[in-house]
């Protein structure tokens, strides 16, 4: 079994997919969409034949696999995971059959939007376990292109102008880190991030590129920030940080719900991932440079957007906001990190709690947040399209059920305990506190206006008296429970018993904590 | 560990499972969902006692009795998280307690919403609000107790709002988890802080719990801001967990408005149990509350300052204006509502002068009465048509006289009438630390005003409620009329507990304060003629009189006949009144400052969202798009146009040229003998010898 190439495969599948898919006639919409499932079905099963094979007993990287590639470019097909690319890919195998089932309802270009799914899966597999960047790099533009398309095609009134500045954004951020890492390649010849880390930690990165790129007179160090900057920009667009956002709120409020669902719930998690993989490894001096900064940027990220989501009247666009603010969570997580500890064993244990907490809340925020776009997409569909927090009103009456489970995502989304969102959010701030504790209790406002606007939208929506407009409204058909009680059940059973997830990354979040001491 | 440690989990379990199920069972299964939740109860009950018989049962030597149970709820790095319960007498009193006053709510609850169409989802929420209350009781670890804690808040949250149709209900249920996520959020960064300093959550584990060894541990003898030691600093921040959740001032403003929700829950959670776990919270973490803070300047040699002077204070202050406030109320539940915002207040205010036994002694007397008030408020709302106005009631005596006697009772348990009631003796001991506290004489003396306006607003109730004649509209075709036997038996019972709670602990046989704090409780009676208990108790009797005097000759001496008569307070003193009335304007006050500006910043927040973040990103495009325009200007001017220019040159010149070539052997020979000229002419130039 250890020879069996298992994460290829597991990339494979979507990819052919999306090549069969595509071939098909605009006309079989029910063959498409059935054949989409199947390939879903079958990585979600290779997702989990993944997790189960994984060593939780070992912190390296596992089912690793390794063949040249173009070797003097230092490109190399070089794929594993460890805790943090596995919880992320199950994510994804978890989370895309969601979406496309919430997608069920398009009626346009049906083959060709199934496609362009997979295709964005693909890329999300391979982003999630390449290990050399050029490889990585592939897959990251990759699924960039589908999701243009597919907010392009298939989403709302002004998904043109949506669809590129979303693209065109995103690809800002992609050329700096591209540039950045081409300078990287020229100075020390390699793409392993692996060795890149290793170099960073020690100081030789910043070395080498003093020795190479004498440019302008900056030294070794200034260089190595200047590149630092190129990468992080692509990152702190992707979560988004604030004030890099701005892409966002058009993007998931145009995009079709689908689309949506797998925006909020997996590529705003590509950043955060590049922030663990890669940003964090291999320029650890650089970030502790600049860690104050960026911690009070993860504070006006956390605090702003959650205030910006109660202002919006859109439900979309305010959970939307909503989301920034929960990825806030996470990148005060990952700032956090950066401080210097050395071999203060008390802080080096808090760094655990911090970046167990923050992948977590990856996971979390990445079953919750699709979850509620999801809602609000069955919501679209019963109400023509209208979407408002005011058009609305004591939909309990008809449709308890939607109610109670939409509910019950809202209080996942909100922390509250016994359910997903608190652990991850406790763990950060418990964490954080200790090492950055004014940051922390500021951010600790983000969890009372995310309850205020939270709960202002089960007010609005769901009590008061009914809207006559909406007395026939359809209670939650059954296929639709189908999509929504398993993800609710996961979301319980996180909230009660997460070491069924930590168990899998604790290892490695050791591992990385220790790479970081220095 | 014995059984009754070791399936101490069971007891708030069983309730949560039945939640679990009535959850799935369909609307009309009446009945199922009943006997779920009451079948539910009465085990927890059972064990209950089990577990305070075990307590009862311990070495009385043991001052600090308690056993506990911890297990591991998942690794982070090298550690583990671990939760846990405990057993101690505090833990044991407070489940007999919670589970007792729930189980007959939840009887009285079958009788009281029987026609409600939503009567299974009523059960369900109750039974989810009594498994976490009980979660939180027996929790022996600070994050799993606010977890618990939270899930109460999201009980209440769904039973305040229970009639959602209601827009004042849905507004009232999202105030109420607000306003207490305010003080949770506090009191979670206390959480953070103590979890930073002590290393572990736990309360008790053998030694290496966050209570325990206090003044051996080396971070609690830190300071902080100010010179103020760390543990002060994390008590009040823990404090301000209790100051929501119990409804102390200033988040006081929520609990009034959560009466919106059925009386049966107003009755338990927000009255008997859930706003007390404010009071139980401090009790818990009293060695953090109680741990010396350092002298403060000012305050005179030998007096320290801790977490729980705030606590008095807050108290004290709560208690006065919350009674302040019940004055001049006309409905039924809120006068109730502010009433145990005042009662909390005394609560706390005994913790903060007395200890835990003094705090808790209140604690336990106030749930059964008030909760008996409740029930009662509950069974006159149904008895006359879901009416609230006490102004338009009156004269009940007649029409609902086991209500009326068992509401009698729990009046004058509330206001402390001597020797019988059980309020007389907890408030007795409340007054009676407040006396000896050192710090300050004021908390005393607001502690007396608060007693005396209780009895005088209970009073006014009464007359209004049960005397004089019935001044309901004419519009109702019946009669008030008594409530049926499920609803009155629950009444008869808390109200002998009303009056019997109280002789457990009196000065004469002080059990309640020595089961609490260890020791043997003496029988003594000498102990109540003694100088300074004497005095208190005689002080507590005439301020019960006067109250209940005044109160009668305000408002019973003669019948009010008319419900839009005036009130006797408002042709005395109309602008208190109408301050009083009008609650201090609090949340007049709160809607101009916090909630506007709230609202204000919001929007600050989208505008900059959408003109500072958008309009950069916008400018940084049109930066571009302005340059790519000048790059076209170059394009096309400067370079386009010399290579334009050049290209029409060589045309041009092109143009000359090709006319020689025009084909015509006339011009080809007139251009060639021209040449041949030129060239001769230059040869013979060139030639010339120089």
């Amino acid at each position: 079994m250890s020879t069996f190439p298992l994460i290829t495969v597991l990339t494979c599948i979507p990819l052919v997919g999306a090549v069969v898919l595509i071939g098909l006639d605009f006309e079989r919409k029910q063959l498409a969409r059935g054949l989409a499932l199947g390939f879903n079905l079958v990585s979600l099963l290779g997702a989990v034949l993944l997790w189960l094979h994984f060593d939780s007993a070992s912190p390296n990287l596992q089912l690793t696999e390794r063949h040249d590639w173009i070797p003097s470019l230092g490109a190399e097909y070089f794929v594993g995971v460890d805790g943090l690319g596995l919880l992320m890919v199950l994510l994804t195998a978890i989370v895309v059959p969601i979406a496309m089932l919430a997608s069920w309802r398009i009626e346009e270009k049906v083959p060709l939007y199934f496609s362009m799914f997979l295709l964005l899966q693909a890329g999300l597999f391979g982003t999630f376990t390449a290990l050399n960047f050029f490889h990585w790099f592939i897959f990251w533009e990759l699924s960039l292109v589908p999701a243009f398309f597919l907010i392009k095609l298939w989403g709302g009134p002004r998904r043109s102008a949506a669809a590129t500045q979303f693209f065109i954004y995103t690809m800002v951020g992609s050329v700096a880190m591209l540039l950045s890492f081409l300078a990287i390649f020229w100075a020390v010849g390699t793409f392993d991030f692996h060795t890149l880390a290793e170099m960073g930690s020690s100081g030789k990165l910043a070395g080498a590129l003093a020795d190479k790129l004498g440019w302008i007179n900056l030294t070794g160090h200034q260089l190595a920030l200047v590149i630092f900057a190129g990468v992080f920009l692509g990152f702190a667009v992707k979560v988004p940080l604030i004030p890099f956002h701005t892409w966002l709120p058009v993007a998931y409020a145009e995009a079709p719900t689908g689309v949506t669902m797998v925006l909020t719930g997996l590529m705003s998690k590509m950043g955060v991932y590049g922030f663990l993989r890669i940003l964090l490894p291999i320029f650890p001096n650089e970030m502790r440079l600049i860690m104050t900064p960026l911690l009070w940027l993860a504070v006006a990220t956390i605090v702003l957007s959650a205030c910006a989501a109660f202002a919006q009247r859109d439900l979309k666009r305010m959970f939307a906001y909503s989301s920034i603010n929960h990825l806030g969570y996470c990148l005060l997580g990952v700032f956090v990190l950066a401080r210097f500890t050395g071999n203060d064993g008390p802080l080096n244990v808090e760094k655990t709690a911090v970046l167990n907490g923050v992948l977590l809340q990856m996971f979390n925020h990445g079953l919750t947040a699709p979850i509620l776009f999801c809602f609000i997409g069955f919501l679209e569909q019963r109400s023509g399209g209208l979407r408002g927090l005011d058009d609305f009103g004591g939909l309990r009456k008809v449709a308890p059920i939607f109610c109670g489970l939409m509910g019950i995502a809202i209080f996942a989304s909100l922390g509250l305990p016994g359910l997903n969102g608190f652990i991850g959010e406790f763990l950060i701030f418990k964490g954080s506190f200790p090492l950055a504790t004014w940051a922390t209790a500021l951010s600790v406002l983000g969890l009372l206006v995310t309850a205020i606007f939270l709960l202002t939208v089960l007010q609005r929506v769901f009590s008061g008296p009914l809207n006559v407009k909406w007395s026939a409204l359809a209670e939650l058909t059954w296929p639709e429970r189908f999509i929504v009680i398993p993800a609710t059940a996961l979301m319980l059973l996180i909230g009660i018993w997460p070491q069924v997830l930590m168990g899998k990354i604790n290892l490695t979040v050791i591992q990385m904590v220790d790479h970081l001491k220095f | 560990m014995t059984f009754q440690v070791q399936y101490l989990f069971l007891i708030p379990l069983l309730p949560l499972i039945a939640a679990a199920m009535i959850a799935v069972t369909r609307q009309p299964h009446k009945r199922f969902a009943a006997t779920m939740g009451i079948g539910a109860m009465v085990i927890s009950l059972t064990l209950s006692c089990a577990a305070f018989a075990k307590t009862l049962h311990r070495s009385s030597s043991a001052a600090n009795f308690h056993e506990v149970h911890n297990f591991n709820w998942f690794t982070f790095g090298e550690t583990t998280l671990q939760l846990g319960w405990v057993l101690d007498p505090l833990t044991a009193i407070m489940l007999v307690m919670v589970t007792f006053v729930s189980l007959l709510i939840f009887i009285y609850s079958i009788g009281y919403m029987a026609h409600d169409e939503n009567f299974t989802r009523f059960f369900c929420f109750l039974s989810l609000f009594a498994a976490a209350m009980l979660g939180l009781i027996i929790a022996n670890n600070l994050l799993l107790l606010f977890m618990c804690w939270e899930l109460v808040g999201l009980a209440s949250y769904l039973l305040i709002g229970f009639w959602y149709q209601k827009p004042s209900a849905a507004a009232a249920a999202k105030k109420a988890f607000i306003t207490t996520r305010i003080g949770d959020v506090v009191f979670f960064l206390g959480i953070l802080w103590l979890y930073s300093q002590s290393g572990t959550l736990l309360f008790y584990a053998d030694g290496k719990g966050c209570l325990e060894n206090l003044q051996q541990a080396e971070w609690a003898a830190r300071t902080t801001i100010g010179g103020m030691a760390i543990t002060t600093g994390i008590g009040l921040l823990i404090f301000c967990g209790a100051i929501g959740k119990s409804g102390q001032v200033p988040l006081h403003v929520w609990l009034p408005d959560a009466m919106e929700g059925p009386t049966p829950v107003s009755a338990l959670i927000h009255a008997a149990t859930m706003v007390a776990a404010g009071v139980f919270l401090v009790a818990r973490v009293y060695p953090l509350m109680s741990a010396n803070g350092g002298e403060v300047a000012g305050w005179g040699p030998g007096i320290h300052i801790s977490a729980l002077t705030v606590v008095t204070w807050v108290g004290a202050i709560t208690a006065v204006f919350a009674a302040c406030i019940a004055v001049a109320q006309t409905d039924i539940k809120r006068i109730l509502a502010y009433s145990t915002v005042s009662q909390l207040g005394f609560m706390m205010m005994g913790l903060g002068v007395g200890g835990v036994a003094v705090g808790m002694f209140h604690l336990i007397a106030h749930a059964f009465f008030k909760a008996l008030l409740f029930l009662g408020a509950g069974s006159v709302i149904h008895g006359c048509h879901e009416e609230q106005d006490i102004r338009r009631m009156g004269g009940l005596k007649k029409f609902m006289p086991v209500t009326f006697a068992t509401y009698a009772i729990g009046m004058m348990a509330l206001s402390g009438v001597p020797i019988l009631f059980s309020g007389f003796w907890s408030k007795d001991a409340i007054l009676h630390a407040a006396h000896d506290w050192p710090v300050s004489k004021i908390p005393f003396y607001l502690g007396v005003s608060g007693a005396l306006l209780t009895a005088f607003y209970m009073t006014r109730q009464m007359c209004y409620v049960f005397f004089g004649n019935n001044r309901a509209d004419s519009h109702h075709a019946t009669k008030p009329h008594e409530s049926p036997r499920v609803m009155t038996l629950p009444l008869t019972i808390l109200a002998v507990f009303a009056v019997m709670l109280g002789f457990i602990g009196t000065p004469a046989w002080p059990w309640f304060q020595s089961y609490l704090n260890g020791g043997q409780p003496l029988f003594n009676f000498a102990e109540l003629w003694q100088g300074e208990v004497r005095s208190i108790l005689l002080l507590s009797t005439v301020i019960v009189a006067v109250g209940i005097g005044l109160g009668w000759w305000f408002y019973g001496r003669k019948p009010i006949t008319s419900p839009d008569a005036e009130d006797v307070l408002e042709r005395l003193r109309p602008d208190i009144y109408e301050l009083f009335r009008n609650k201090f304007y609090i949340d007049e006050l709160y809607e101009a400052t916090v909630i506007r500006f709230f609202v204000w910043w919001a929007q600050l927040c989208d505008s900059m969202d959408y003109w500072v973040w958008n309009g950069a990103v916008l400018a940084v495009s049109y930066l571009i798009l302005a340059l790519a325009w000048v790059n076209r200007l170059i394009d096309e001017y400067a370079v386009n146009l010399g290579f334009d220019e050049g290209c029409k040159g060589v045309a041009e010149g092109g143009k000359l040229f090709s006319r020689l070539q025009n084909g015509r052997v006339q011009s080809y020979l007139r251009v060639i003998g021209v040449a041949l000229t030129v060239l001769i002419l230059v040869l013979i130039w060139g030639c010339r010898p120089s």
